[in-house]
């Protein structure tokens, strides 16, 4: 994973509320094998919208975008992730996103803000005319207005993004672990320890 | 000595920590991995680029669903058929090889067994109380029906879960939502859910596992319950439970994958330990009357869209909301309705029954009991009914339940997700109306340009009768 720790540039001032990730990436692109290429499919029905901000030229490769509450509900695709990153987005600002899409978000280096409404407001408004900067050390989002809006994120996610780290990596590391759970199961829960396809 | 009265979810994850971080994040340990062919192959490529091997492929079941046409699997030889659509077969193809060369059971397409993954869980007794059950798609929540707890996760979740069998996570918050009371004819446990969503809104449950309470639900069937808890992601909550009961047990007993002997003892014994404790308190809860649930539909494009069937398409000055008032317009807009339509006035020309959510035995006996003896409208020009599993169509065809289906117009298909997401060619063509049994009617799912109603499988099959939406309880009752 690369690792990340600010972002500066434009930002898309999509702002819709409810966005569901059928919308980010609707499922006929979901029958690659590959991580790479869904940008092209990415908010493939707003993009045929009259004015949509896609469309619009100056936002082009802009590394941010900002959105409505509960950004992300819907299906668990991890395709969405893959989508933003594949169109250039390495950090998506909303007032909240729903569980499961800023979990994919994390695990593929894109950084999710919340943010109340009014600075997500004022952030769509900055976001019309000029560059918005996102500094994961100091957890604040600034514009070129003086705007400083503080963020909060979880301290073990941050680790991993500031170092790109590969959860899985981290996880197998704590091999005798889940080893000692798997032995308690046994004796414990057997019947949750093992399936008919077991074998000792 | 004391003791913290816990909930269900709480005794569920206890369970389940196998190291707990100082900032809250836990090491859980999943019990049951369900695999299918979209979310997978990524994760599987990112296994054999680093050299590694699936921790226990005993504990994990592969099976196809999301790609597969519903149209007849083999030829008049018995031969297998080919698919059509490169990309699909070349996804199926990559399941079918990457399964086996992990040591992971496959189920192939052309096996009774093949079906949703989410129907195929229970169905195969390989969803149990109180497991940690996950899978690369939402509505693993489905398996909440059986008291498990289950939630969607995505592809480098998958391949975390393939490689350690271990998820990290924060501790949920708990939501409980008691619906109490005695349920009206013709209302079904698809009306229950739509109408809680209606209520919670799509980010009610955000950050929350839900308990669903109540005497409706521990009157409600087994298959019932994996519907509400199915949709509880459409709620916003990752995950959504019902205690197993009595009920459950004789539900999963003999099932392939169920324990047996002293451990099926055991296990029932620790199933009923893990019921919430009398004084267990939730972060949130939501009480809702039973008698003011009504045969329910959708008519936006987000399933907190939702109105008794006797109502009328709202108006964007319905809500107070402003973002809602907006997004509401261009829902109307895309929906194709005005204002004030009354919801029986609106023409549909799709019916799709099936889908995780809705294609149990259960579901599909509900619409033919509504079909039996009627025909669907002319104007009705798709109507299939596609069972959760090939199991699910083999019980439905010894109760003669497909004759029914076809003698009223209807096409009985191959089991799979089919029209639910339309990643197979059951597409609604643009512009369209379906009455569907699925679950989202986001922009688009259906097909692009599609117009999805939400409803349970009764109020489809009588949408396809009189060619509208319907009160099914005109027709039956």
């Amino acid at each position: 994973m690369v690792p990340i720790s600010h972002v500066a540039g434009r930002a898309i001032p999509f702002g819709r509320k409810n966005v569901d990730t059928d919308v980010v990436i609707p499922a006929h692109w979901l029958k690659t094998v590959t991580r790479e290429g869904l940008g092209r499919g990415a908010f493939e029905a707003v993009k045929q919208e009259p004015g949509n901000v896609f469309a619009d030229p100056q936002y082009a490769g802009a590394p941010i975008l900002i959105a409505g509450d509960n950004f992300g509900c819907g299906s668990s695709r991890e395709h969405a992730a893959w989508a933003l990153l594949d169109m250039g987005v390495t950090c998506v600002i909303a007032p909240s996103f729903s569980d499961i899409f800023s979990g994919n978000a994390f695990k593929n280096g894109i950084l999710t803000v919340a943010l109340p409404q009014e600075q997500v407001d004022r952030l769509l408004d900055v976001a019309r005319t000029d560059p918005i900067d996102i500094d994961l050390d100091t957890q604040m989002v600034t514009t070129p207005f003086q705007d400083r809006f503080a963020f909060e994120i979880d301290p073990f996610r941050k680790h991993c993004l500031l170092n790109g780290l590969d959860e899985v990596g981290l996880t197998l590391a704590q091999a005798d672990a889940i080893g000692a759970h798997e032995a308690r199961a046994r004796s414990e829960l057997p019947f949750l320890a093992r399936t008919p396809a077991t074998v000792d | 000595m004391t003791t913290t009265a816990r909930t269900l979810y709480q005794k569920i994850w206890d369970a389940h920590v196998v190291d707990r971080r100082d900032d809250g994040t836990c090491l859980v340990y999943i019990d049951r991995h369900l695999v299918h062919e979209v979310t997978s192959p990524q994760a599987f490529e990112g296994l054999r680029a680093a050299g590694r091997k699936v921790r226990r492929p005993d504990l994990t079941l592969a099976v196809p669903d999301h790609n597969l046409p519903t149209t007849a699997r083999r030829d008049a030889q018995g031969h297998p058929l080919p698919i059509a659509d490169p990309e699909s077969a070349n996804q199926l193809a990559t399941l079918k090889a990457n399964a086996p060369a992990f040591g992971i059971r496959y189920i192939d397409a052309t096996d009774a067994e093949q079906g949703i993954v989410h129907v195929v869980g229970p169905e195969q007794g390989f969803s149990l109380p109180g497991a940690t059950i996950v899978c690369g798609d939402s509505h693993t929540a489905c398996h909440g029906g059986v008291g498990a707890l289950a939630f969607g996760i995505g592809t480098t979740e998958v391949e975390h879960v393939l490689a350690t069998q271990t998820l990290l996570l924060k501790q949920s918050k708990t939501m409980e939502v008691r619906v109490e009371g005695k349920l009206g004819a013709g209302v079904t446990a698809k009306d229950v859910i739509l109408h809680v969503i209606g209520v919670i809104g799509t980010a009610g449950g955000t950050g929350h596992v839900i308990e669903y309470r109540g005497n409706v639900f521990e009157e409600m069937s087994v298959e019932g319950r994996l519907t509400v808890c199915n949709m509880s992601i459409e709620g916003g909550a990752r995950a959504g439970l019902v205690a197993a009961d009595e009920k459950t047990f004789a539900y999963l007993k003999g099932r392939p994958y169920t324990p047996t002997g002293e451990d099926w003892d055991k296990a029932v014994a620790w199933w009923k330990s893990l019921a919430t404790d009398p004084g267990a308190t939730f972060d949130k809860s939501v009480a809702i009357r039973a008698e003011d649930i009504q045969p329910t539909v959708t008519w936006g494009t987000s399933p907190e869209d939702t109105s008794a069937i006797g109502g009328v398409v709202p108006a964007p000055e319905d809500f107070a909301d402003a973002s809602k008032r907006d997004a509401v317009k261009v829902s109307l807009d895309y929906m194709g309705l005005t204002p004030g339509t009354r919801l029986t006035d609106v023409e549909v020309q799709n019916v799709f029954i099936g889908s995780c959510t809705n294609s149990r035995i259960e579901d599909i006996r509900a619409a033919a009991e509504v079909l039996k003896g009627r025909r669907k409208a002319d104007n009705v020009k798709w109507a299939i009914v596609v069972p959760g599993s090939g199991l699910v169509k083999q019980q439905a065809e010894a109760e003669g339940l497909d004759r029914i289906i076809v003698d009223a117009g209807l096409e009985w298909r191959e089991p799979g997700c089919s029209a639910c997401l339309a990643m197979n060619p059951d597409k609604v063509p643009a512009g369209e109306r379906c009455a569907s049994t699925s679950n989202r009617n986001f922009t688009g799912r259906q097909g692009p340009g599609s117009r999805t109603h939400l409803m349970s499988p009764a109020m489809a099959a009588a949408a396809a009768v009189t060619g509208r939406l319907t009160d099914v309880r005109e027709l039956v009752g």
